[in-house]
């Protein structure tokens, strides 16, 4: 079969995806800014902000299928290293601040004004330097996965035993987060934010960037992700999803190619939470509830696992669900929730992806079964 | 102070010849409603220092206010409203003493300053109260403070003394009086090592206070006596640390105990186990409702009542979540957590739609509260011990059922050998259901449990689930004596560390320990062993 590299990367579902994000990261702040209030064809503010919200979850899906769908590692602590990337973000926007908090303080941030401390803690120091702080927004969720992958791979801690420990890791996260004297915030964490990199974090135009970067690091995200799955390194860590010990026989290091797609994608989710913070306007430890981290799974099941797109397709129609339903039937949507877990466990193995995989199926013959759509059952 | 006054006069009043006394003592009751509170303060030291524990009534009745003087000849009655008269009785003798119109009677009044000074006079006469509780808290005072004026009451209560331990107290607290008496050094020695004996602080810090001041040889021995008391008291906090684990262990066990069973015979991750124990909570409070409303007077006997009923609840909950849904995914265990994480999802908000999202009041028998004393300040309360009790019986009964039991030994050939068991014609499906079943209705027994020491709310089950799992995985699936090492591991570990660390740290402490522990011996402490065991 003959055809141009770049088809074979990304596939036609994975071209009408880029496309598609691409269309929209121009086209939402485009008419956010450019059309009047009036026009049926002006995006409101709320909308843009919400959908750029939508695309951070994308991308968290996005790495949870990368790991899950093509490694078979189930994670449970993603949403873990989406908050450490959130909170790299927070101290750069808090550093930001400087003496307009509410005690004025030029070189503390009003909490720890608040606590009686009198200098900054060291790690604080550098957050103040935008390249500085984006470096962390990588190298803190990457070298924490990197440490705690190291330890589970290297002693072959695999299945439900891997959910359960990275379970463990986000929720001692989430304890050590909210203890007051770890020097971010607690309870209540960062919030207040004033600017960033000089702009208006408020700022109707600065949203629009956002959330054009936010498209344009989902689409990043998606081509890495792409990229990885179709080398000979994809393969083999496909085989590792299907076969860990056959692979293993075969004479690689397992270990070291799980390292290898877990940090990624630990560092995708970092980008993810930092661009979120800034869109939200805050960031607490709430965020490294387990919860949170089975519910981006469950975008990327829903979606369809080991598609990459689907899986940024679930994050967005789930929070479409949630945004309308608990707002319109607040008891129904734990309910919805909770049958959705279910029931695309049940009957749909494949997610949306799936679905649109057996329409497609029925019209064309089916004989091409490109390695894209071949998903098989983890483990 | 009126308390120690009484004291001291005490030994004397015994001569005082009786009837003369009666009369006086008339007058000196009718001296209360004269004059301003200043004046009244000193006839109340009066009549306290009479040592006569008539007056107790009377003083108690002021205190109440239901003292009253009939200004028509200055007498004084206890007087009590009934219909539109008082009804009189004479304060000393209690007899009656007919009625009066409220217009001819006047209250005595009193005021906070006097009430204190009441009470302290009542406390002193409670040294010779007929109720020994009164008498203990009495002596723990005089012990407390070990005032020297006190010392000849203390020993004439200590001569008429019949329960045991409040003649010990007795015999500490006039070692603590004679300490600031001034008694000969070689009693004030012997002082000293009654109350080395003792183990509490208050004791060192009496005796700590004396050394301060004391001269040599004396200094050294209160010394070495405060040395000696903080050794023991040192003891005894580490047993209380030990009790408290052994008690957060307990409950551990329970939580975890339902959950080792399903993932150790079925390798079924059930997220939803905390819910199950949930529902055991809410069964309970359905169950005290009942009582409640139906038979009040046997509520000692609803928790026992809810054990079964939340056993065969949370047991049929989980029958039905196996047969509808966790069947259709055996072989694919991340799926099954999935699935179950939804499960929870919906049973917590199926609990928050029916009985709303607050706490729930779950009452606590009588026979189940209160605590017992034991020496060095340990107090063990009634529910935490019956818990550690319960859960010993729980482990115990599953132990021997597994162990014994027909249905215990197919679900042990259907954790060891599936393919072999079904050949065997154990029909390995109803094992899986009952199996499920059984490691829920422990999860709603584990909930009857939690309603006693926790808030009874949707959110019950999620603040234990991941303890539960740590603890399984700790111990290792699939071994019941790892899940109760692991259990009390985890529990003592956590109780030590608290004091130290903080509770949120010595958590964390906890969690990077299990983390790190797991690589170790990533199938937990006691790991099946076998082909059949990598999945």
């Amino acid at each position: 079969m003959i055809s141009a590299p770049r088809a074979s990367l990304l596939g036609p579902a994975g071209l009408v995806f880029l496309v598609i994000v691409a269309v929209a990261g121009i086209a939402v702040p485009i008419l956010n800014l450019a059309m009047p209030p009036a026009s049926p064809l002006h995006v409101p503010d709320y909308v843009m902000t919400l959908a750029g919200k939508y695309l951070c979850y994308a991308l968290l899906a996005l790495s949870v299928d990368l790991v899950w769908g093509y490694c078979g590692i189930l994670s449970l602590g993603h949403g873990a290293f989406f908050a450490l990337g959130g909170y790299a973000m927070g101290m750069y926007l808090m550093r930001q601040i400087g003496s307009r908090g509410v005690y004025g303080n030029p070189d503390l941030p009003d909490f720890m004004v608040f606590l009686n401390w009198q200098e900054l803690p060291w790690y604080w120091h550098g957050f103040e330097y935008f390249p500085f702080a984006m470096l962390m927004v990588l190298l803190v969720p990457g070298v924490f996965a990197f440490i705690f992958g190291w330890f589970a791979f290297r002693a072959r801690v695999t299945g439900v035993y891997l959910s359960i420990i990275t379970q463990a890791m986000t929720f001692a996260l989430l304890l050590a987060f909210f203890r007051n004297d770890m020097g971010f915030g607690g309870n209540n964490g960062l919030t207040d934010f004033k600017d960033i990199l000089g702009f208006s974090v408020q700022a109707q135009e600065t949203r629009a960037v956002l959330f054009f970067l936010s498209a344009m690091a989902l689409a990043g995200g998606f081509l890495i992700s792409r990229i990885i799955v179709a080398s000979k390194l994809g393969r083999i860590i496909v085989a590792i999803r299907d076969a860990e010990s056959r692979t293993r026989f075969l004479g690689y290091r397992v270990e070291h190619y799980k390292l290898f797609v877990f940090t990624v994608s630990a560092m995708m989710a970092g980008v993810a939470g930092a661009l979120y913070v800034p869109q939200v306007g805050i960031i607490n430890p709430s965020e490294f509830s387990p919860g949170n981290s089975i519910e981006a799974v469950i975008w990327a099941a829903f979606g369809g696992r080991g598609t990459l797109w689907g899986a940024a397709l679930g994050a967005v129609v789930v929070n479409l669900a949630k945004s309308f339903f608990t707002g319109a039937l607040p008891e129904a949507w734990l309910f919805i929730l909770g049958g959705l877990f279910i029931v695309v466990t049940l009957f749909l193995p494949k997610g949306l992806a799936g679905l649109f995989r057996l329409v497609r199926l029925r019209r064309v013959k089916p004989q091409d079964d490109s390695e894209n759509f071949k998903i098989a059952v983890a483990e | 102070m009126a308390f120690f006054r009484l004291l001291a006069v005490l030994a004397a009043l015994c001569l005082s010849a009786v009837s003369a006394m009666a009369q006086n003592m008339d007058a000196l009751v009718d001296a209360l409603a004269k004059g301003n509170f200043k004046e009244r303060e000193a006839a109340i030291a009066k009549l306290a220092d009479t040592g006569d524990p008539a007056v107790v009534p009377v003083l108690e009745a002021l205190s109440a206010g239901d003292l009253y003087v009939r200004p028509a000849d200055g007498r004084v009655f206890i007087a009590r409203k009934q219909g539109s008269v008082m009804i009189l009785t004479a304060p000393l003798t209690g007899e009656s003493a007919g009625e009066a119109q409220k217009g001819e009677i006047d209250k005595i009044k009193v005021n906070n300053a006097l009430r204190r000074t009441i009470a302290q006079v009542l406390s002193g006469f409670a040294l010779f109260n007929s109720d020994p509780t009164r008498r203990r808290e009495a002596v723990q005072l005089a012990l407390k403070t070990g005032d020297p004026s006190v010392l000849p009451g203390l020993e004439k209560a200590l001569a008429k003394e019949n329960v045991a331990d409040i003649a010990v107290l007795l015999k500490d607290a006039i070692a603590a009086a004679t300490l600031k008496s001034d008694s000969s050094e070689e009693e004030k020695l012997k002082a000293i090592e009654t109350l080395s004996a003792r183990t509490d602080r208050d004791t060192a810090s009496l005796l700590a206070a004396f050394a301060s001041t004391a001269e040599e040889p004396l200094k050294a021995a209160a010394l070495a006596a405060v040395a000696k008391i903080e050794r023991a008291l040192a003891t005894w906090d580490m047993l209380q640390n030990v009790w408290y684990g052994i008690s957060l262990g307990s409950v551990l066990l329970l939580a975890a105990i339902g959950l080792a069973v399903t993932f150790g015979v079925m390798g079924v991750i059930n997220m939803a186990h905390g819910e199950m124990v949930m529902l055991g909570a809410y069964t309970t409070y359905v169950v005290q409702q009942i009582f409640r409303t139906q038979f009040p007077e046997a509520f000692g006997l609803s928790i026992i009542v809810a054990l079964p009923a939340a056993f065969i609840v949370a047991g049929l909950v989980g029958i039905l979540i196996e047969r509808s849904v966790i069947r259709f995914l055996y072989g694919r265990a991340l799926e099954t957590l999935l699935a179950t994480w939804g499960i929870s999802l919906i049973l917590q908000q199926a609990v928050r739609t029916t009985f709303g999202a607050s706490n729930r009041e779950v009452g606590t028998p009588d026979w189940m509260s209160g605590s017992i004393e034991l020496t060095g300040g340990l107090a063990i309360t009634m529910n935490r011990l019956v818990i550690v009790i319960f859960a010993a019986l729980v482990f115990t009964a599953i132990l021997l059922a597994i162990r014994y039991t027909s249905f215990g030994l197919q679900m042990r050939a259907v954790t060891q050998n599936r393919p072999m068991a079904n050949a065997m014609g154990i029909r390995s499906s109803y094992v899986d259901a009952l199996t499920f079943g059984l490691g829920s209705g422990i999860a709603g027994l584990a909930g009857v449990a939690l309603s006693q020491i926790d808030n009874v709310s949707p959110n019950l089950g999620q603040g234990y689930i991941i303890d539960s799992f740590l603890v399984v995985v700790f111990g290792g699936a699939g071994n019941l004596w790892g899940t109760l090492v692991g259990a009390l591991t985890l529990g003592i570990t956590n109780k030590f560390l608290e004091p130290y660390a903080g509770a949120v740290l010595g958590k964390i402490i906890i969690l990077v320990a299990v983390i790190l522990f797991i690589q170790k011996r990533p199938r937990g402490l006691f790991a099946l062993k076998g082909r059949w065991v990598d999945a």
